[in-house]
């Protein structure tokens, strides 16, 4: 447990969210909240991927173990993946996890997984701070799964 | 002392000590497969014997822990520690031998990321205790007694060596040199590294795992593959499978493209799926998350066309219900080394 985590655990925890935003839709639709200068919580660390379908289940367990109370995946709508249907085997591969993350104590909230086009920035800001919140609710990671092993612990 | 004496008199009579490098094998928490892997090397077991000092394996030698404290630090040449560490014995013990080996290899799963005996991380030791000793149909413990690593007796005390929270890897215990993957290992693999220490090859970079490929099962494994959908998983008794497509076409969970290959596709081949007990591939941090992003790529739900959100979610949902036990089939054989490492708490 790293020191930060102690003391958010104290008092005035502030959830960490890393956010997976595809390129195509979901990342230009939180450039347009940005854009339209609205606000929206600092919680998420947005990392810009070509395709929701290139988000790998290992990234989702490493931001955990690198500290985030929460990860968030954001895709195009059904039907509208610049590659056919990356954001398909993104949706399938989500719901094979959160299954797997309950067996592992961990509450499906801290796994979001949704669709956002470039024109819905507004939905982008509603999403995320639904998401906050809950998991402020929740409180850290670590009151889910006391003991992520340290990651880069075998070959790497 | 009995030891000892007897020693001196063998040296007294002419025997002298080998001056072969020593070479040792330890089991932690594990079943003794390794040992028999090890065995099953078979007639090669002379040339082992020629080359090296067995000195000590509590599986088939008498020799006794007191013989490796008396031992300089160092002085045996390979350990190959099998078994994860799940009581304060197994640690004292990877301790012990990492102390006095010059090479320290984690042999088979269990040592090298948790195998089977680390499942038990997805509860806690007390839902552990309650199950074995108090909450079992089998078991009458009208005195609800649970072990207890120091016990009071007329005689004096009692101690047993402690049941930690969670089950370990060697590597989380203490500095590894390398790794053989497997449950067990394969003989020819194991044997291919003991022949390669005896031909004095160069060894490759501390940490790496030994006797395993660069791939995964399904560049051993012959089976035709084609492109993958899959409309259903099916668990092995529910379909006979066919014996020359492959297995995961046919809706089986097989691991095989999420495992390390080395073993020769030997469970592919006799018609059962592969369980992953090589561990993951190289490249690959979580063996488990590994094989959710290979699934969640090739589940077939049909048309998708024109249904909403949560209509695709229901049908998802529907062909992975037939998933029984999600993370004792991802995580069979590497739930300790894996990022999250299991529920605990």
């Amino acid at each position: 447990m790293s020191e930060d985590t102690l003391l958010d655990t104290a008092e005035g925890f502030e959830p960490k969210i890393v956010g997976f935003l595809c390129n195509w839709c979901s990342y230009a639709g939180a450039d347009k909240a940005g854009g339209s200068q609205k606000s929206y919580p600092p919680n998420v660390s947005v990392i810009r991927v070509m395709c929701s379908g290139r988000v790998d289940p290992q990234f989702v367990l490493k931001a955990y173990s690198a500290g985030a109370d929460g990860v968030l995946i954001l895709a195009c709508h059904p039907g509208d993946c610049h590659y056919k249907e990356g954001n398909y085997m993104a949706m399938q591969r989500h719901r094979i996890l959160l299954r797997m993350l309950s067996e592992h104590g961990i509450d499906s909230a801290r796994c979001r997984f949704d669709y956002v086009s470039a024109a819905e920035g507004d939905r982008f800001i509603e999403i995320l701070t639904e998401m906050v919140d809950t998991i402020r609710a929740l409180g850290p990671m670590v009151s889910d799964n006391t003991v992520g092993n340290k990651i880069m612990v075998k070959r790497s | 002392m009995l030891y000892n004496n007897k020693l001196n008199k063998l040296q007294e009579r002419g025997y002298r000590m080998s001056t072969k490098p020593k070479l040792s094998m330890y089991w932690a928490s594990s079943c003794g497969g390794c040992e028999v892997s090890l065995v099953n090397i078979n007639e090669k077991i002379l040339d082992l014997a020629a080359n090296f000092d067995f000195y000590f394996c509590p599986c088939l030698l008498d020799t006794k822990k007191k013989d490796i404290e008396a031992l300089e630090d160092g002085e045996i040449a390979i350990t190959f520690f099998n078994g994860a560490i799940r009581t304060s014995e197994n640690e004292e013990m990877a301790h012990l031998m990492r102390e006095k080996s010059k090479i320290l290899i984690a042999f088979g799963s269990c040592s090298y990321e948790g195998c089977i005996p680390a499942l038990s991380n997805l509860h806690t030791k007390a839902a552990h205790f309650k199950s074995i000793y108090l909450d079992n149909p089998t078991v009458d413990n009208p005195h609800g007694i649970v072990p207890k690593t120091e016990t009071e007796v007329p005689e004096g005390t009692l101690a047993i060596p402690a049941f930690y929270e969670s089950v370990r890897t060697l590597s989380q215990v203490t500095d590894v040199d390398y790794s053989i993957p497997g449950c067990p290992p394969e003989p020819k693999q194991v044997w291919g590294v003991i022949e390669a220490v005896i031909q004095g090859k160069a060894l490759p970079p501390k940490g790496s795992s030994l006797g395993a490929g660069n791939s995964t099962v399904c560049r051993e494994c012959e089976r035709k593959k084609e492109d993958k959908k899959i409309t259903r998983f099916y668990r092995t008794w529910e379909i006979i499978p066919d014996t020359q497509a492959c297995l995961l076409d046919q809706g089986l969970i097989c691991m095989g493209i999420a495992t390390a290959d080395g073993c020769g596709a030997l469970c592919p081949k006799v018609n059962m799926p592969c369980t992953g007990c090589y561990g993951p591939p190289v490249g690959t941090l979580d063996q488990g998350a590994k094989m959710v992003a290979a699934l969640g790529a090739i589940i077939d739900i049909g048309e998708k066309k024109g249904l909403s959100e949560d209509e695709l979610v229901r049908c998802v949902d529907h062909i992975i219900d037939s998933i029984p036990d999600y993370s004792g089939t991802f995580y069979k054989y590497s739930l300790a080394g894996s990022i999250l490492g299991g529920k605990r708490g």
